[in-house]
């Protein structure tokens, strides 16, 4: 856990510039960042609630989602975010066949440069990839998750969920449960998580722990019953079977039995634990449907909803240099 | 190009096979060393004064991936064994015949044939005969036989050939996609990871067989504590087992991917602290026998990627020496211990005379500066492509005269 004086807003409680182009990770961001971005994401959840849903502060401006990897629900969302903020939003679905090489990756930053994008959202199957266009392009890049490094906007709508829900991150034990070895996910919210005073564990049978993931500020654990004992969070992954050649785990049912959330799994945690999950779900191996519906604890479909939101602070803070808003 | 003697003078004459530093003048006649120390100039000799510099017999360089004269005239090489991993492999004479023409005059090209017909780890490929050809040694190339069975096969059958084997020490199994050594680092950037292990179990196996075969056996790069280990110890069994390692292990962490930076993406992969500390230990304790510079330039077409997609390997060659010079500077060796490592014990390999500075040995040459202060930039390296984890650098030693047969090659 970091400690809570290096969290503090050296402003005090003024609001301050972002002082970065990009948003490639969570890593690099100070505590009061992470929270200054989340509490933009705050007014979008109760302008996504209301009747009108437009604002045209991206007006004029052009925003391209690059997707190198296929992903619905996360190029839905920032499409949502960016129309909502009044951009021409651009969607490029990029096969993964016809770019996989990496100098038509950066032939593809370079296309976008040329073409005057004002901010670009970027998912590629390479951890670094995005980073490796950020340094190509003239404009501020978002990373809408590289390879197994990091997914930043995510780890912002799972702490505006828990925010919401638990009304602090500070002092919560939160644990990350299932493939952490393959999750973007997982990184990017150890490092927020961890920057805004949670105590963070990771659950996950011995192969797909990361090695050395102790460094990263969190605890480990094999055996999911003690992992998630008292948790006030539980949130689990998603078991990327398409990223297990070679066998991590024998078999989905083995996992369900050793490693899935069930509700009697679940009664472990502390009495109102929350239940997370990134989605898409895989019901019945790493979380019983029972559990991923339950509304009172559950908060998956909330996380979505917070999602749009964060996408369009982030959307809105990365822009507003080029908007020429004063002081950014 | 002139016959005409060469004479350098005011110079730091040092002899790694002798072990002797004198200062004195060295002259270079007919292509041979003529005569050190003080000696009567010829009147028709030519004359380079080294204000004091350090002059030594020239680096050979066993293990290149790429003939790449101006980088190894940079680094003061003049003798290169160069690895089969080549376009078609080495895995036949004619092939062979014709890498050991490719460099001369400037440079002698040693070629080092494949062990198995196109580099695949399954068939012999024809050993004697390359050897007949020039080959110096066999090696596996950039990966090992995973065939205990080839392997000991090739042991044997090189061994009886008198060629040594030089092997790639890394698991496959357990490597398999990864291109990071496992740890905090490639944890962090979620790139895929191997344990340091990989690189003592495919020793241990490899040291096994040497025993049952009794071959000549050699690492090209040996990076681990823990396969350390077990060379130090097949060695007091009187195994003939050598090991090569480049400056770029000695001096760089897993730390150095940072970023994603794929002109540290090497193969072997950089290790953590702990083992670099054990690998300059075993260069000061000769457990480690021979510097090299794994010279492997790869154009921007093959760095410029994402880091996973990214080829492995560096430019190493003209840096070979001016980064070695810091285990001098360090104190981990003594300055012709230093050159022995990068002359001496790579010729011996290779099954050449030992470079020296003895009257009618070969006249090649390095001359260096070994405090002169510059900055490496990769754009302005000699290489073929100038990938170097160490761009931006500040160093110091550098080569000032590459003299092959007598001829001033730089």
């Amino acid at each position: 856990m970091s400690d809570p004086a290096a969290r503090a807003n050296p402003l005090g409680d003024r609001p301050h510039p972002f002082p970065h182009r990009d948003l490639v990770s969570i890593y690099g961001l100070q505590p009061w960042e992470i929270t200054g971005l989340l509490d933009e994401a705050e007014q979008w959840v109760e302008v996504n609630r209301g009747r009108t849903k437009h604002d045209e502060r991206l007006r004029g401006l052009t925003l391209i989602n690059a997707f190198f990897e296929n992903s619905t629900r996360t190029l839905l969302s920032f499409e949502i975010a960016g129309k909502r903020l009044g951009a021409d939003v651009v969607n490029m679905a990029v096969a993964q066949s016809s770019v996989k090489k990496g100098e038509t990756l950066i032939d593809t930053a370079m296309t976008l440069n040329a073409m005057r994008a004002d901010v670009i959202v970027i998912r590629h199957e390479s951890s670094g990839a995005v980073q490796l266009i950020a340094d190509k392009v003239d404009c501020p890049v978002l990373n809408a998750g590289d390879g197994r490094h990091e997914h930043p906007t995510q780890a912002l709508l799972d702490a505006l969920t828990i925010r919401r829900r638990k009304g602090r991150i500070e002092g919560l034990t939160v644990a990350i449960c299932g493939d952490v070895l393959h999750s973007r996910v997982a990184r990017s919210n150890i490092l927020c998580l961890t920057a805004l005073g949670a105590e963070v564990r990771v659950v996950a049978p011995p192969t797909l722990l990361p090695p050395a993931i102790e460094a990263m500020g969190v605890t480990p654990f094999t055996d999911f019953d003690e992992g998630i004992a008292g948790a006030d969070v539980v949130m689990m992954l998603r078991l990327q079977r398409e990223r297990m050649a070679g066998g991590f785990v024998p078999s989905p049912r083995e996992y369900h039995m050793l490693h899935g959330l069930t509700p009697e799994r679940l009664a472990r945690a502390a009495p109102d634990a929350l239940v997370m999950h990134p989605g898409p779900m895989n019901r019945g191996i790493e979380i019983a449907s029972s559990v991923a519906d339950d509304l009172q604890r559950s908060a998956i479909t909330e996380q979505v909803e917070m999602g749009v939101a964060v996408r369009m602070a982030c959307l809105d803070v990365l822009t507003r240099g080029r908007r020429g808003i004063e002081g950014w | 190009m002139t016959n005409a003697p060469l004479a350098i003078l005011n110079a730091r004459l040092i002899d790694p096979v002798a072990g002797s530093e004198t200062r004195g003048g060295i002259l270079l006649k007919d292509g041979a060393i003529a005569a050190t120390g003080l000696f009567d100039l010829p009147a028709d000799a030519r004359t380079i004064d080294a204000r004091g510099a350090v002059v030594a017999p020239g680096l050979i360089d066993v293990g290149v991936f790429a003939i790449d004269l101006p980088a190894f005239a940079a680094g003061g090489i003049t003798r290169a064994a160069l690895m089969p991993d080549q376009s078609p492999p080495l895995d036949e004479v004619a092939l062979v015949q014709r890498a050991a023409a490719a460099g001369k005059p400037d440079l002698w090209v040693h070629p080092i044939a494949a062990a198995t017909r196109g580099l695949a780890g399954a068939e012999l490929a024809e050993i004697g005969l390359m050897r007949s050809g020039g080959a110096v040694a066999v090696a596996t190339g950039r990966r090992r036989i995973a065939d205990a069975g080839t392997m000991q096969r090739l042991l044997a059958y090189a061994g009886a050939l008198g060629l040594p084997v030089i092997a790639h020490a890394e698991d496959e199994g357990l490597a398999g996609a990864a291109v990071a050594t496992a740890g905090e680092t490639a944890t962090r950037l979620g790139l895929a990871s191997a344990p340091a292990i990989t690189e003592a179990l495919a020793v241990a196996r490899d040291l096994m067989l040497a025993e049952e075969t009794g071959a000549r056996l050699h690492f090209r790069q040996i990076t681990t504590a823990r396969a350390l280990d077990l060379i130090r110890a097949a060695r007091k069994r009187g195994l003939a087992v050598t090991c090569g390692i480049s400056p770029a292990h000695l001096l760089l962490s897993d730390t150095a991917v940072t970023g994603f930076r794929t002109f540290a993406r090497l193969s072997p992969p950089l290790r953590d602290e702990r083992d670099r500390l054990a690998c300059l230990a075993a260069v000061a304790d000769g457990t480690i026998d021979m510097l090299c510079s794994a010279h492997d330039p790869q154009g921007p077409e093959a760095k410029r990627l994402p880091f996973a997609d990214a080829e492995p390997g560096m430019a190493g060659a003209e840096t070979l020496l001016t980064l070695s010079l810091n285990l001098v500077r360090d104190g981990h060796v003594s300055l012709p211990r230093l050159l022995a490592l990068l002359s001496t014990a790579p010729a011996t390999l290779i099954g050449l005379d030992p470079g020296s500075l003895a009257i009618g040995a070969p006249a090649d040459l390095v001359l260096f500066d070994p405090d002169a202060p510059w900055v490496i930039r990769a754009e302005a390296m000699a290489a073929k492509a100038g990938n170097t984890p160490f761009d931006g650098l500040p160093v110091q030693g550098k080569v000032r005269h590459t003299i092959k047969g007598g001829t001033i090659v730089l």
